[in-house]
């Protein structure tokens, strides 16, 4: 089974601040550590959202909202996407990701396409 | 945190450290069967101890140092034993040896104690299905219940495979090293086929099966993925990493909705999944990067990789697929392969190159009894017009296989021909 690990850090999210040495190299020491353990499928990070907009529908009309936004507690700065055998492996992982203060983590179980019926796919490449 | 928080933590905890666990205490006491004994113990401790104190900030050190000190313990109270029987300056020496010793063994890389590990449980003098219970015990983290229901057997039956794998590695004093030289090759084989054995038995799961059999596929995945980590400059352990992840690509779309099975070419390409195909295709492209293109497992997984990257079964390069299979075929030679190879020369080049590749097949002793053999004949024969050949081919076919549903799609295949004096079309 597959879970998605958002990162919201909080107030930081919007600097675009590299993080110093020490805070890089700990979570690139957590990062190999989901890679060696073979659970890491995928993973990144996500630049401030002055680069990128929202697109809303409201009463029916389509409005597009450029970066950045103001409330930074609700902006994902990266995710992980791992495949663990149970959910708590899964919670496991994420109460292991180097956090500070004011950095919250949170854990979603990736729906899988065989939950859905074949017309209810909504993904199809090319 | 309550007492069934605290059990399912030290759960996954299990599962995430108990193969560095095991694999550190082994390289201290030179035998996987007492490491894992010690890290059992460790467990132990840590169900009674966690739900009370909370789990450590570090639960894998603390397993360890828990682990650490039984052993010694042990090794102690057997030298006092032992003590008794040698004179006391030479034991004197002997202890001061071995403390320092099983110090400096806890601090060496866990990664090569891991790569040790898996090397020592899929050792050849093992029996095949000792090895890979042995190997999902110790470096999956699974519990012999657990195993016991993926592969549908009594869990007495795996719980002596593993207590005889153990045995036999005692007694036969396979060392806890990783093989050098030659013998790395066959050793790294053993390794490999226990991995894909596990993902076998996963991948051959059907939808009415327990979950526990289709999630061996994603243990074995996990495997080969350590294994990569551990071993990065051998191109087959990505090749078999790169076909395990083509393949489990696929998982979602080869069942239909009453759990048919549904072919390749028919299967809804929407429902692969193209995290696991980017994984795969750029596991196989370090494999070739490492030179290992004319692998046995790079070479299944660049013909897996040839139907992954066709949008659609059209745009498939069959040319491609004909030449892969060419050059499996000359690395371990098989008709199956070559029955392979003849489908998709006529898929590439039309139906009269692949018969001529398939009736060169048909004095073939292990293709005897084998309903494919007919059935691709009789598709080959159809596509040529030759239609009361390929009437007998397909009523053959029908009459050899055990699958009730694809001798149904066989008879429909013979009523198709037309009748016996081939006047329909």
């Amino acid at each position: 089974m597959r879970f998605m690990m958002l990162m919201y850090p909080g107030d930081t999210a919007e600097t675009g601040a590299v993080p110093d040495d020490k805070a890089v190299a700990t979570m690139r020491k957590y990062n190999d550590d989901l890679t060696k353990a073979g659970v890491l499928l995928a993973l990144d990070g996500l630049q401030p959202t002055a680069k990128g907009a929202r697109v809303r529908v409201s009463g029916g009309k389509r409005t597009i909202v450029h970066g950045p936004f103001s409330e930074a507690k609700e902006i994902v700065g990266g995710y992980w996407l791992i495949q663990v055998r149970s959910r708590d492996e899964a919670v496991e992982w994420a109460s292991r990701v180097p956090l500070t203060e004011g950095e919250m983590v949170e854990l979603r179980q990736v729906f899988e396409l065989s939950d859905f019926s074949p017309e209810k796919v909504v993904y199809s490449p090319g | 945190m309550t007492a069934s928080d605290a059990h399912r933590a030290i759960d996954a905890v299990w599962r995430i450290e108990s193969a560095r666990l095991i694999a550190g205490l082994a390289r201290m006491v030179r035998d996987v069967g007492l490491a894992e004994e010690l890290a059992q113990d460790a467990l132990v401790a840590a169900l009674e101890r966690w739900p009370g104190s909370g789990v450590p900030a570090n639960p894998g050190a603390w397993l360890m140092a828990t682990a650490k000190n039984r052993a010694i313990d042990r090794l102690r109270r057997a030298r006092l034993i032992d003590r008794k029987h040698q004179e006391v300056g030479h034991e004197l020496t002997a202890e001061h040896d071995v403390i320092p010793a099983l110090e400096a063994a806890i601090d060496g890389d866990p990664g090569d104690d891991l790569l040790r590990l898996m090397f020592t449980s899929c050792h050849p003098v093992v029996s095949p299905e000792g090895r890979v219970a042995l190997t999902l015990r110790l470096l999956g983290g699974l519990t012999t219940p657990e195993i016991a229901r993926a592969f549908l057997v009594p869990e007495p039956t795996i719980a002596q495979r593993i207590v005889r794998a153990k045995r036999t590695l005692a007694d036969e004093h396979v060392a806890f090293e990783v093989p050098r030289g030659a013998e790395l090759g066959t050793r790294l084989a053993s390794v490999l086929e226990v991995i894909y054995l596990v993902f076998n038995e996963g991948y051959s799961a059907t939808s009415g099966d327990d979950w526990m059999r289709p999630a061996l596929c994603e243990d074995a995945l996990r495997l080969g993925r350590m294994l990569a980590q551990l071993i990065r400059d051998e191109p087959e352990v990505h090749g078999l990493v790169a076909l395990m992840e083509i393949q489990a690509s696929r998982t979602r779309a080869r069942t239909g909705p009453s759990g048919e099975p549904v072919l390749l070419l028919d299967q809804n390409r929407a429902r692969w999944d193209h995290v696991l195909i980017g994984r795969g295709l750029a596991a196989l492209a370090r494999a070739e990067a490492l030179g290992g293109a004319r692998g046995r497992y790079a070479l299944q997984a660049a013909i897996a990789a040839c139907h992954a990257r066709a949008r659609t079964p059209e745009a498939t390069d069959w040319a491609r697929i004909a030449a892969l299979y060419a050059a499996l075929a000359e690395l371990a030679p098989s008709p199956v392969v070559e029955l392979n190879r003849a489908v998709a020369l006529a898929m590439a080049f039309g139906p009269a190159a692949g018969l001529e590749l398939v009736d060169a097949l048909t004095s073939e002793p292990a293709l005897e009894g084998y309903h494919l053999l007919p059935s691709v004949r009789g598709d080959l024969l159809f596509k040529l017009g030759r239609l009361d050949e390929a009437r007998a081919e397909f009523a053959r076919a029908a009459a050899l296989t055990h699958n009730a549903r694809e001798r149904d799609l066989l008879l429909a295949r013979v009523a198709a021909c037309g009748d016996a004096d081939g006047l329909s079309i």
